[in-house]
């Protein structure tokens, strides 16, 4: 009897609270562990978010720089009007080719005149160091300004990519020493440029404006088509996703009886927002193109997609939005009278509308970054020239920023890698701007009943 | 005349309507607009939208006519004549019915009612589109290609010259090793992002993450596949693909399973939040009632209530995945290939449907038209995965509901 006692007394006091066993540690370790998980989990998807930006700005904050070469050229009157009447048909007849020499000449010059004596350095070296796009430049100065043919006249030219690269630290004298399309000497000479002051790194907003260029002359090559061309779907994704998608979900919300139909609507609407974008791209090429015969590449088709692509989005919030107007006001505009039609329009609608308008900018700057719908319909195109304005501009060839993107890394050059990100840049600034405005709209506006 | 001038005559007809009918209404009340049964501007809505929407449904009716049957109509003068007459028909009927008792209000509510309705079934709309399209298509392609070769086919090699080998099983299986790569990514930490936010964290540490991974979710799919092209690919190949020995390629279906994987983790936290939410507190009292400790109530009671909703969850991110297209075409590669060598470039059925229907296309070939039969697979595939998600997650709700 006593034995028993001393013995419940010995194990009792083995589990006192004050001093864990060995199971308690147990638990309490794994305790640990599965928060460490759980921390380990959010600071991975975060630790992703920075590195994705990180690249994204470290690729892409160059290409809102470039590097120009500024000269005096010598706007020789025996090249540039060979009949000498300054008539502007006649200028117009000698083509870019025939601005070259000038270029070259004034390169020459240059290099000639900052006493750049590199060994190995051809004349094919020095010309190649100014763009392809400067000949194109020179000639729409020209045409615009003919009275200044004959006087020597001062320009900035695009320097060659690679030499822009060298400034930027995308080509380096190693890379150079292996690359076909840059040496070490014109390195040198851009070096020299650089010190002397003909030569300067400084913020590019032709990059905003610019037309895409040719895969030969990535330091021209701008997004402004592009921004436009995205700027034109998305007008008509907001002049037609939004009434479209708002009467939709009015009827669906306020109407509506439950029966088959309205089931069916509700199921489609919700499978269609998971439908792969891409199939969207498959309807617009068959039905908008191969079966309505509207233009390969414009803003209208790509619109039409994107607004079938977002009505989902937008009836889901707006929906939502009408859901949290309280019932109460329905009441209240029946009891004295209202028609079903006039409360929801009079009443409900206005008080739902910064749900709605949130929701509708959610679903477009979900429709700014989609591309792949866009490849199908021949937005992949090398487009060079601006859209009209509104609504011909519909009509007219045009890319868009997130296909401007795609296309760019489909170069060879490198430097394209460069513009790629810096559009993509621009593209999140966009996105940045409208979830901001959406944020805005909800804190201030939207009420909670 | 042109179809937008067409359209601005119709409105012009329309507002000159609804300035008429609101008129006459004026002048039948005789000043007194107590006496009409609707107020005055249903009225002239009625003569509006009337005239509007016969005029227009005939010129939408005129040109699915044409388009179906092919018939061309010069300088649109048909079409004109017609939904013009039709127009001005409608609301000049519309505009004799006026007086004391007509119920105007009624009917402009009913044309708009009807309005209301043609907008929802576009959703119908769109989806039978997008299924005849394919559907169309699909026939065709099938006719000069046996279906068995296309489904079951372990060669991926078109050539335009035709004898083309379009097997697309190459194709699948790519879709689904990137797929199965980016659940083994984004599920383990989707999910002790979700739980950890929701039975730990503090609303500091809240305020911070939930918004940072919610950036994650609506940052576009290219900037991903540009941080596979010119990031992720080439560290993968530089630090662990060749030195391994591996494969010599930056795209691959690790580099496109990890991208894609980070693009899901948002998607996968963001539904096991609301799911776990959905748990009753009260089955966490209980748990902790009995002695256990935060994370024996999650792994023995919160996981296993939530269990459906999760698989469901990790089912549409699934199908989700399958049908991702930007950063597979920039970041897996276009060589179809069945092989396991996970840093091998390998193409999946989203690439190959762009690359099939890009650049110069002829829609006799059935190179071309094999990608509307890889749609039509990948459209049943990312359906029947979606049904099966929504089905158990509804499921699931009810059961605490």
């Amino acid at each position: 009897m006593t034995d028993v006692t001393v013995a419940e007394k010995t194990s009792k006091h083995a589990s006192s609270l004050h001093q864990t066993d060995v199971r308690t540690k147990r638990r309490n370790a794994s305790e640990a562990r599965f928060r460490f998980y759980g921390l380990t989990a959010i600071a991975v998807g975060v630790f992703a978010l920075i590195v994705l930006m990180a690249s994204i700005l470290s690729n892409g904050i160059p290409a809102f720089f470039q590097t120009y070469v500024i000269m005096n050229v010598d706007l020789k009157a025996d090249v540039l009007d060979p009949k000498g009447n300054r008539d502007p048909d006649d200028i117009a007849k000698v083509m870019t080719f025939g601005y070259t020499p000038l270029i070259n000449e004034a390169t020459k010059t240059l290099v000639a005149e900052i006493g750049g004596e590199v060994p190995g350095l051809t004349d094919k070296m020095v010309n190649n160091m100014i763009s392809r796009e400067a000949a194109g430049q020179l000639r729409r100065f020209v045409l615009a300004h003919p009275d200044e043919i004959g006087k020597t006249v001062k320009f900035e030219f695009l320097a060659n990519g690679r030499i822009d690269g060298y400034f930027k630290g995308r080509v380096t004298r190693e890379s150079a020493a292996l690359d076909s399309n840059v040496s070490v000497e014109q390195l040198d000479i851009a070096d020299a440029l650089k010190r002397d002051g003909h030569l300067e790194t400084r913020f590019n907003f032709a990059f905003l404006t610019n037309p895409d260029a040719s895969d030969q002359r990535p330091e021209a090559a701008g997004i402004g088509v592009a921004i436009l061309g995205s700027a034109y779907m998305m007008l008509i994704v907001l002049g037609l996703a939004l009434p479209i998608g708002v009467a939709a979900s009015i009827y669906l919300e306020e109407f509506a009886k439950t029966n088959w139909l309205t089931d069916i609507i509700e199921v489609n609407i919700s499978n269609l927002a998971a439908v792969p974008s891409i199939v969207f791209g498959i309807l617009g090429l068959a039905i908008f193109i191969n079966f309505m015969h509207l233009p390969q590449s414009a803003p209208i088709v790509g619109g039409l997609v994107l607004t079938l692509m977002t009505l989902p989005t937008i009836i889901i919030s707006t929906r939502a939005a009408l859901k949290s107007v309280p019932n109460s006001i329905r009441d209240a505009a029946l009891g004295i009278g209202a028609s079903k039609m006039q409360t929801v329009f009079h009443h409900v609608l206005p008080l739902a509308m910064p749900g709605i308008l949130t929701g509708t900018i959610i679903g477009l700057a979900q429709a700014l970054g989609e591309t792949a719908p866009l490849l199908l319909i021949g937005m992949v195109a090398f487009v060079k020239d601006f859209p009209a304005a509104p609504p011909e501009g519909f009509f007219d060839p045009a890319t868009a920023l997130p296909v401007q993107v795609y296309n760019f890394t489909q170069r060879s050059d490198p430097a394209f890698y460069e513009r790629a990100s810096g559009a993509i840049i621009v593209l999140l600034i966009f996105l940045l701007i409208m979830n901001a405005l959406a944020i805005v709209l909800r804190r201030r506006f939207e009420r909670r009943w | 005349m042109p179809g937008g001038v067409l359209f601005l005559i119709l409105c012009t007809i329309s507002a000159v309507g609804y300035v008429m009918g609101r008129r006459k209404a004026v002048s039948v009340s005789g000043g007194d607009s107590r006496v009409m049964h609707s107020l005055l501007p249903y009225h002239g809505w009625n003569v509006a939208l009337a005239a509007f929407l016969v005029g227009l449904s005939v010129m939408v009716l005129w040109s699915l006519l044409r388009l179906l049957f092919g018939f061309t109509d010069p300088g649109n003068n048909i079409v004109s004549v017609l939904s013009l007459a039709a127009a001005l028909l409608a609301g000049w009927t519309n505009y004799a019915r006026i007086e004391r008792n007509y119920r105007a209000r009624n009917v402009v509510e009913l044309m708009m009612k009807g309005i209301l309705i043609f907008a929802s079934s576009i959703a119908i709309f769109t989806t039978i589109a997008i299924v005849l399209s394919m559907l169309f298509e699909t026939t065709h392609f099938f006719r000069d290609y046996s279906w068995t070769r296309f489904f079951f086919g372990l060669k991926w090699s078109p050539n335009f010259s035709g004898n083309s080998d379009l097997g697309m099983l190459p194709l699948l299986w790519g879709t689904l090793y990137v797929s199965f790569i980016a659940l083994l990514v984004a599920v383990p930490i989707g999910l002790f992002a979700a739980i950890y936010l929701s039975e730990y964290a503090g609303p500091r540490l809240r305020a911070v993450a939930k918004p940072m991974l919610e950036i994650l979710a609506g940052i576009p799919t290219i900037v991903y596949g540009l941080f596979a092209l010119i990031t992720v690919g080439p560290i993968l190949r530089d630090y662990f693909a060749q030195p391994l020995g591996l494969a010599d390629s930056g795209s691959s279906v690790m580099t496109a399973g990890i991208v894609m994987g980070v693009m899901l983790i948002p998607f996968v936290s963001s539904l096991s939040d609301d799911i776990i939410n959905a748990v009753p507190q009260a089955m966490r009292d209980g748990s902790y009632g009995l002695g256990a400790t935060p994370s024996e109530t999650i792994k023995q009671v919160v996981i296993p209530a939530a269990l459906p909703g999760i698989v469901g969850a990790i089912l549409l991110a699934a199908s989700r995945a399958i049908g991702e297209t930007m950063i597979v075409v920039m970041g897996a590669g276009a060589a179809a290939k069945l092989s396991l060598n996970p840093f091998e470039a390998m193409t999946t059925v989203t690439v190959k449907i762009v690359s099939q229907l890009t650049g110069d296309t002829d829609f006799a070939s059935p190179e071309t038209l094999v990608a509307f039969a890889l749609g039509i697979t990948l459209f049943v595939l990312t359906l029947g995965l979606n049904v099966l998600a929504l089905y158990i997650v509804r499921r699931y709700r009810e059961q605490y509901e």
